[in-house]
């Protein structure tokens, strides 16, 4: 497929967004400060934000992004749109009960309305998720793998960052519990996505030029597409890259995403330093983007079957 | 003249289940069959691959309310536009024996439709009363989901309309009154100088294209993916080669 850069930055910023979320909400079920937490919660909401107006490049008539949220009942995509600005209400909503000192429901209102915001962020993982999975010929994505690895991707990118706000308001003492995290997760996503890569190594096309014209010749060439200049079929469904790119890709990835920050959290746990957990998540941002780019490049399309020569 | 070996895929009717089970699949929002079911059956024996169906279709459906199918640098060197239907060509066999094969190729109005249920706006849709697949172009978001969803690689989003588009099987033609009634057929199978394509309801066991399916063993493409496309398409008859 073509990777889309709006697509891309947004799943992985939103992904960032629910992640960091996910490890404030452990803070303040451990007593937190409000303030900080309030301040982070507005961070997540930022994040998600942008990922949004990001998804908006992708639309043709994004004026009419509003129509997406009708067939919920079928449709991923529609159920993400849905759970999306929920998502992100819900969290704007945690961080003012924060700032505020809202008690609305008790002495734990903002832990409630963070267990609604956790609900909803794994929610919105599994839409994202969805949404490529559910597609059965795409068959690199359609997989459980794809679930989990938009899961453990975005939480280890917000857990890093997370570490690094720590780091940075209260110093070695109340950071080692949040980087110790990232850690873990950052090694959990690394072994999903090895997995995963793995598998998509081992994928076998089911369809091939004899089931897509249908007929059984063992050679069978494609000689015309049927247009000399390209269409919407061939720009939308090859990333347009060499295979030394697309590997070279996978390796940035696999290093800025995984590798670098496994690394830089692993000396961190030692001695911790503003800096170095900055670095991770600076780095683990530019390997997510790496990482989300080959999640398109590599699922193969049997509609490409149809546009191999140009005659 | 040699023996005539029939020599195509007869797997149309035969159930493959894809490998990986699917997850909350896509499959199935369409589960009640139609009592009419609209289609096209395209013989590959006698397309000539003279593309007169592209054009055709390109003219009545660039023409009409719906809007035009954009053609971007028309007159340069990579011209490329929004097209239905498109012809390929393949080459099937080894040398000496090796055929040409013209195939035309548009939506195929599956039966189940993998590019209906994902369409979050519900733009795309199959209709009820004679299973043509359509995109509602006031809605269509462009956000080309169904066009991922679809395997056959039918859809092109208009480039200038930024909407998806595809065969609509001339659906303001096939009903229109104020053409003659023998006019009232897609605009391809009106322009196929051999005949190649057929058109009608593959429900009613009599009509014109069930019996070319019957009888000629018309087929289904990429049946791994249980589409069931309504558009079938009859089998290239291979010749051997002859010895002089
Ligand atoms: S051929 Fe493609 S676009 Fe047409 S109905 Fe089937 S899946 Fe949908
Ligand atoms: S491109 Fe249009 S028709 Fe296709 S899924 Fe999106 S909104 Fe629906």
């Amino acid at each position: 497929m073509h990777p889309a850069w709006s697509v891309i930055f947004f799943t992985v910023l939103a992904g960032m967004g629910q992640g960091f979320f996910l490890m404030l909400v452990r803070a303040d079920a451990a007593g937190a400060d409000p303030f900080a937490l309030a301040i982070g919660g507005a961070a997540s909401v930022v994040l998600m934000c942008i990922g949004l107006a990001c998804s908006f490049f992708h639309l043709g008539h994004p004026m009419r992004a509003w129509r997406a949220m009708a067939m919920w009942r079928t449709s991923w995509l529609s159920r993400e749109v849905i759970v999306l600005p929920l998502t992100i209400g819900v969290v704007a909503l945690w961080s003012l009960a924060q700032l505020y000192g809202w008690q609305a429901l008790g002495e734990k209102t903002t832990l409630w309305v963070g267990a609604a915001g956790v609900l909803l962020c794994f929610a919105l993982w599994f839409c994202t998720g969805m949404i490529y999975a559910c597609i059965r010929f795409l068959r690199e994505w359609a997989h459980w793998l794809t679930l989990l690895n938009f899961t453990l991707l975005g939480w280890m990118s917000g857990a890093t960052l997370f570490a690094a706000y720590w780091e940075g308001l209260y110093g070695a003492n109340e950071s080692d519990r949040a980087i110790a995290g990232a850690l873990t997760l950052t090694l959990a996503g690394a072994v999903a996505r090895l997995a995963s890569l793995a598998r998509n190594k081992n994928l076998k096309p089911l369809s091939t030029p004899q089931s897509a014209i249908g007929m059984k010749t063992a050679k069978l060439k494609q000689m015309s597409q049927g247009a000399t200049g390209g269409s919407f079929n061939t720009r939308e469904f090859f990333h347009g890259k060499s295979a030394l790119v697309v590997r070279n890709v996978k390796w940035i990835a696999l290093g800025l995403a995984f590798a670098l920050p496994a690394v830089l959290l692993f000396g961190a746990t030692k001695a911790p330093a503003l800096w170095i957990l900055v670095l991770a998540a600076v780095s683990q941002l530019l390997g997510l983007l790496a990482e989300r780019w080959l999640f398109f490049a590599q699922a193969n399309h049997p509609q490409n079957i149809y546009y191999q020569a140009v005659a | 003249m040699s023996a005539v070996m029939n020599n195509q895929a007869k797997n149309g009717s035969q159930s493959h289940s894809p490998q990986n089970a699917p997850l909350g699949t896509s499959k199935g929002a369409n589960e009640e069959t139609l009592a009419k079911q609209l289609a096209l059956v395209i013989d590959l024996n006698v397309c000539v691959g003279c593309h007169a169906c592209v054009t055709s279709c390109k003219q009545w459906n660039t023409s009409g309310s719906a809007g035009p199918l954009a053609d971007l640098n028309a007159y340069g060197a990579n011209p490329s536009g929004t097209f239905f239907n498109r012809v390929q060509t393949w080459e099937a066999g080894e040398y000496p024996a090796t055929e040409t094969v013209h195939f035309p190729k548009s939506c195929l109005h599956c039966e189940d439709p993998p590019c209906v249920p994902v369409c979050p706006t519900g733009a795309s849709y199959k209709r009820k009363e004679d299973g043509i697949v359509l995109v509602d172009y006031d809605k269509c978001i462009g956000c080309k989901y169904c066009a991922w969803a679809c395997p056959y690689g039918a859809r092109e989003l208009d480039e200038e309309r930024q909407v998806m588009t595809k065969c609509t099987l001339c659906v303001d033609r096939i009903y229109n009154e104020k053409l003659a009634p023998e006019e009232r057929k897609p605009a391809c199978v009106m322009a196929c100088p051999t005949g190649a394509r057929l058109f009608g309801d593959v429900k009613d066991p009599e009509s014109e294209v069930s019996k070319a399916i019957r009888e000629r063993g018309g087929y289904s493409l990429m049946p791994e993916w249980e589409t069931q496309p309504a558009n079938q398409y009859l089998p290239r008859l291979i010749r051997e080669a002859q010895e002089f």
